[in-house]
């Protein structure tokens, strides 16, 4: 199936850098009309049974998941003692990997609104799956600080403002306080844009559906929705002016998870440069994590006509872009390290690069600055196995990342004496490879029982959708 | 309702289209000839059909404008209240009202409560939740979340006589053209 459609991607691979003589074939393949696309897509749905990959696939993140709920129910029973963290590390894997998940989910947002506002049609065939992407993601993220907190169910009147007969209120001066208010509203948010996005397509599975309670169920979920042209343009504007909030929103994200280090004062945090390469580095993990999860799902469903080579490559080439932020942002740390003059910096960055952690400052550098160098070449970003291990490159080197900057300047603060190392202890690590099937689990969810492509978009992209102009209208 | 009337009552009249271009042709035709209750039916959103059903333009904006203010509002005076009148605490001498602390909430309140409102709104101003719609008796009318195309003229349309207006939509060249039972 691959073989037929693929001389025509490759000639509009690079064909037209000014955009101007674009045609829809290269963001869907040749030869698609209404009805195949929404065949196509609606079928993963409504196929009756499971694919046999599908099935081995959740059985397995059914039961990586099942190691995280092991290791939340026994840490909820012993307490946090049973993960690495210390004096000085009080910031272990928890924020570690909060940081790490939150910025995955800044590539969906980026997907679904930022490129939306562009009007970028190669959106359109993989925001839907970037977006749940981003809800998963977001949801493994708050699982940690949720639980860092040792007894979460005694965290909420110092997390969000509510009454209580203690007569506390939460301290508004403080970052993590702003990081509850940006976390929040953008699982708020990123939930809702999903949603408004599925409607039409929850209403196209409700017609195609033949079993009456499938039809039902999805009937719900579509709310009534029958594709009225009052209706669209409500639809449309509300879409847009989403998009318009989500933008800020998922720019302040990543920037208010950054003012929990750059707001503190110690050495390798303290630092002006925090909320933009926090963003950056976010972005870059997130599009690593769409290629990563993309590059299957297209090979096992057959989706090569609609997440085609151009969507691989540009993917690959925003990787590239926000690749170079980051390392600019590691080179003005080390400048800045140097040109400060002030004796904790400076010994900041050397221990950074030479001390006891010294092997995960340069693995990450390898990761993150060094390996992502390849997609520079077009061989390179038109190859996709090479491509996926890329992507998994780069996810772990931003975990990396994460890793340096809180571990790094935490286990060696201003006073020698309380000077300590950091390490994960196997409850750690079960609980962040938990999240990962926790992830993988709901994705399979996902690609089960929800359309994975926007069927209503990739309509718009087919030239028949193009209205001729008629005689007599305007 | 259904047990004075026992006969079935017309909503009007269904044609079927089956391209982008004929709906928009059919929909302008439809409120040329004087028809003021026609509505198009489509599986995806057609920007022409505006004009051509001479649509007003939604209050959406406006009213998402609305959300974000009073998101704004509410969370710069919770935050007020909270932290200079219901529990004031000393923080490095700072003022209880230090303002530029609190944007960040703010920000994100004025999101949230725009976000909300357009989500609602939307769904609210297009009579959603509406799980039952004479429509959907039309057998064919699944196809108009796949491939079809479709335009009503309801029977309150002042002009609407069941002879004349299927006579209308058969002229327009439909697919099909189907009463709508309520």
């Amino acid at each position: 199936m691959a073989d037929r459609h693929q001389p025509a991607l490759e000639s509009h691979a690079e064909a037209h850098p000014s955009g101007m003589a674009r045609t829809h074939s290269d963001v869907v393949g040749p030869g698609h009309s209404f009805g195949s696309i929404t065949d196509k897509i609606a079928s993963a749905v409504l196929r009756p049974g499971f694919l046999p990959g599908w099935l081995v696939g959740f059985v397995i993140a059914f039961a990586v998941m099942s190691m995280f709920l092991l290791a939340i129910s026994w840490l909820l029973i012993k307490g946090t003692g049973i993960w690495g963290v210390n004096v000085p590390v009080g910031w272990g894997f928890a924020i570690v990997n909060f940081v790490w998940w939150i910025g995955i989910g800044h590539a969906g947002t980026l997907i679904s609104a930022i490129l939306l506002l562009f009007r970028q049609k190669w959106r359109m065939s993989i925001s839907r799956f970037a977006e749940a992407m981003t809800i998963f993601a977001v949801m493994c993220a708050a699982i940690f600080p949720v639980f860092h907190t040792g007894r979460p169910w005694l965290a909420a009147y110092w997390l969000f403002p509510y009454p209580n007969t203690m007569g506390l209120w939460p301290q508004f001066r403080s970052p993590l306080i702003w990081d509850v208010f940006a976390v929040s509203t953008y699982a708020t948010v990123s939930v809702l844009f999903w949603y408004v996005g599925l409607i039409p397509d929850l209403a196209t599975t409700r017609d195609r559906a033949q079993n009456i309670w499938v039809k039902r169920i999805y009937g719900v979920f579509a709310l009534g929705w029958r594709g009225s042209a009052m209706h669209w343009q409500r639809y449309e504007v509300a879409s847009l002016l989403l998009a318009g909030l989500a933008t800020p929103l998922v720019l302040s994200v990543h920037t208010v998870v950054s003012f929990d280090f750059a707001v503190s004062v110690i050495p390798g945090w303290h630092a002006t440069i925090f909320p933009p390469y926090f963003v950056a580095g976010a972005i870059y993990s997130g599009f690593a994590m769409v290629l990563t999860l993309a590059i299957p799902i297209r090979a096992y469903y057959g989706l090569e006509d609609f997440i085609t080579m151009r969507h691989i490559q540009n993917m690959a080439k925003v990787m590239l872009a926000t690749g170079l932020i980051v390392v600019y942002g590691y080179s003005v740390e080390a400048f800045m390290g140097w040109y400060s003059a002030n004796r904790y910096e400076t010994f900041m960055i050397s221990n950074r690069m030479f001390g006891n952690y010294w092997y995960m400052y340069w693995f990450l550098i390898l990761c993150n600055g060094v390996t992502p160098q390849l997609l520079w070449f077009k061989k390179v970003r038109t190859n996709v196995g090479l491509l996926f291990v890329l992507s998994l490159v780069v996810n772990t080197g931003m975990w990396l990342e994460r890793f340096v900057i809180v571990v790094t300047s935490l286990s060696r603060d201003f006073l020698p004496s309380s000077w300590s190392m950091y390490a994960g202890t196997r409850w750690d690590w079960m609980t962040y490879i938990g999240t990962l099937g926790l992830f993988t689990w709901l994705l399979f969810l996902f690609l089960r029982f929800v359309p994975m492509i926007s069927m209503f978009e990739m309509r718009t992209i087919i030239p028949s959708a193009k209205v001729k102009k008629p005689e007599g209208a305007h | 309702m259904q047990l004075e009337d026992p006969t079935p009552k017309l909503y009007g009249l269904l044609a079927e289209f089956d391209s982008a271009t004929a709906i928009v042709t059919a929909a302008h035709q439809a409120r040329e000839a004087g028809y003021v209750k026609v509505d198009a039916y489509t599986p995806f959103p057609i920007h022409e059909l505006d004009a051509a059903l001479r649509l007003p333009r939604t209050k959406l904006p406006w009213i998402v404008l609305g959300g974000g203010v009073t998101g704004l509002l509410a969370g710069l005076a919770l935050q007020y209240w909270a932290s200079a009148i219901e529990y004031p605490m000393n923080v490095g001498g700072r003022p209880y009202a230090s303002w530029p602390a609190f944007v960040v909430p703010a920000y994100e309140t004025t999101i949230l409560f725009a976000s909300i409102t357009a989500v609602v709104a939307m769904i609210l101003l297009n009579g959603l939740p509406q799980p039952y719609h004479p429509l959907f008796n039309v057998p064919t009318f699944s196809n108009a979340s796949a491939d079809r195309f479709f335009l009503s003229i309801e029977a309150a349309d002042p002009k609407f006589e069941l002879g004349a207006t299927r006579q209308f939509l058969q002229g327009l060249k439909p697919v099909g053209v189907s009463d709508v039972v309520d």
